[in-house]
């Protein structure tokens, strides 16, 4: 797989040739994801006017990570313990029948009931996800609200939902997949567009 | 470069036994079996997953347990479940075990869990069944879900199967826990002590990983996991032990025959137990008794296998 090099514009795809298969095209670095996730945790401060009863979810897999991120910068904004969990959606899904990821385990250490919750995801596209992750939630208690926080929102939804914190609008096409790396579990904070080889396409 | 977690897939259609099942895909269901444990802590058990799915419990043979434990584990998935027990069916008109499998498989079952006096059985229904087949305890053959809960309890003790000493005693002749519990010990690396009277142990078992013991007492030594098994009265009528009292005296888990054992042993029971022969009660109720996990992790064991073999196929890490 080749690299292509990251753009200094924040349109990744303004002017930009097309990627081909197999090529890959860095969109965020580590500063970028730094500075994406300060601003969300300030917006989140912000939108709550602090952070009475706030608790965040991530989805797990990437999410989780996310959501422990975002759960120390609000923390240090406002000096007070933000609580972050993890929550599995495999068993909520609507394409059960065609697919199926492997069931983890959900680590909420918080009862969700009459919490203003922010569910944390690194990507949001078709919304499918962020569907079954509030189902999954509801069958736990009855949150006060939820807000969504994604790191990327590439577009291409298919339910009626949006995010309430994005770290970066992405335009892709449905051909095109987005890999967010993380220290946590790849070593690395980067992000790429990534063009799959035939043959790998989901 | 995928940021793929590992296939979420089995690699067989039906779970007929351990004794051919691969050291991942147990791994699959007892690592599953740990996330549906955080349902059954919930105030409200029910995901929607397995929504318009039938699932049909076909039993030749009594069974509480297990029963009540499969059909919990398809309900709080949200399946519709339908139980057969054999003496209130057709089955006591003479139909045949291959002409009730394909009745149910008009009434287009999507999967199938049965218990049958006959090795075999379930094995010969999965060939009709046209949909997944559990076997949910066949002759003196398999009963895997036993072993699978046996396992995932032993694993949430230590942390790992590999390298521990485990000590199976009683009736290990007649004892189809004994041999779904030696196939996946042996096949997750673990030491396997079979122990009981010479007229209940099969000599051929021994073999690569696995002692035959006719002393009790040397077979505890050192153990991390002590599982007795039920000794069925009937044993004693066909002359293989002398009286359920020697047996006891002989072979039964006492407080202080767990002394020999590893200071952190478990002790575990497939059920239905018999208080005072082959283990104690202050065992059984004691500190090291994790009996009553077993029966725990037993719905979490089955939620994870239905939801494994009603699913479609693995792929992983699709973007969000």
């Amino acid at each position: 797989m080749t690299d292509r090099e990251p753009f200094s514009s924040n349109m990744p795809n303004d002017g930009a040739p097309a990627l081909v298969e197999g090529e890959r095209q860095a969109v965020m670095d580590s500063a970028d994801m730094r500075r994406a996730l300060t601003r969300i945790a300030h917006e989140i401060v912000e939108r709550n006017r602090g952070v009475a009863n706030l608790c965040l979810v991530g989805i797990l897999r990437k999410g989780v990570p996310l959501a422990h991120r975002l759960s120390r910068l609000v923390s240090q904004i406002e000096n007070t313990p933000v609580p972050a969990g993890g929550l599995d959606v495999s068993l909520y899904r609507d394409d059960y029948a065609t697919r199926q990821p492997r069931l983890h385990r959900s680590e909420i250490p918080f009862d969700v009931s009459g919490k203003r919750l922010v569910l944390v995801d690194e990507v949001l596209y078709t919304g499918r996800t962020v569907r079954a992750a509030m189902d999954a939630l509801m069958d736990l208690g009855r949150p006060a609200s939820i807000q969504l926080a994604v790191l990327v929102d590439r577009g291409h939804r298919e339910l009626p939902l949006r995010a309430d914190y994005v770290g970066k609008n992405l335009p892709t096409s449905r051909n095109e997949w987005v890999d967010v790396r993380l220290q946590e579990i790849e070593g690395e904070d980067r992000v790429f567009i990534v063009k799959p080889p035939p043959g790998e396409e989901r | 470069m995928s940021a793929s977690i590992g296939t979420g897939t089995l690699e067989s259609t039906h779970l007929l036994g351990l004794r051919h099942t691969s050291a991942a895909d147990i791994q699959l269901i007892l690592d599953t079996a740990e996330g549906m444990q955080e349902i059954l802590s919930r105030q409200i058990k029910k995901a929607p997953t397995l929504r318009g799915r039938s699932v049909v419990t076909l039993f030749y043979e009594p069974s509480t347990r297990t029963r009540t434990s499969f059909e919990m584990a398809a309900k709080i998935l949200s399946a519709d479940t339908t139980s057969i027990a054999a003496g209130s069916s057709s089955i006591v008109k003479g139909e045949t075990l291959m002409d009730t499998v394909l009745t149910l498989r008009s009434m287009t079952m999507d999967a199938l869990i049965i218990r049958h006096s006959q090795t075999g059985a379930p094995a010969l229904a999965a060939q009709f069944a046209g949909c997944p087949v559990i076997n949910a305890g066949d002759g003196f053959n398999e009963h895997p879900t036993q072993g699978l809960l046996d396992l995932l309890t032993i694993r949430q003790r230590f942390g790992r199967v590999q390298g521990l000493t485990v000590t199976i005693v009683g009736d290990i002749q007649h004892s189809r826990v004994a041999r779904s519990n030696l196939w996946a010990l042996r096949r997750l690396g673990a030491v396997v002590r079979l122990a009981g009277p010479p007229t209940l142990i099969p000599p051929e078992m021994e073999c690569d990983g696995v002692t035959l013991h006719y002393q009790v007492d040397e077979a505890l030594e050192g153990a991390d996991v002590v599982m007795a098994l039920r000794i069925q009265k009937e044993r004693q009528e066909s002359g293989l032990f002398p009286s359920l009292r020697e047996y006891h005296r002989l072979y039964g888990i006492s407080a202080e025959r767990m002394l020999l054992a590893s200071p952190r042993a478990i002790v575990l029971h497939p059920g239905p137990m018999n208080r005072g022969v082959e283990i104690d009660p202050d065992v059984a109720d004691g500190p090291q008794s994790a009996i009553t996990d077993q029966v725990t992790n037993g719905v979490a064991v089955r939620m994870a296998l239905l939801y494994l073999i009603l699913g479609g196929k693995s792929s992983d890490a699709l973007a969000a």
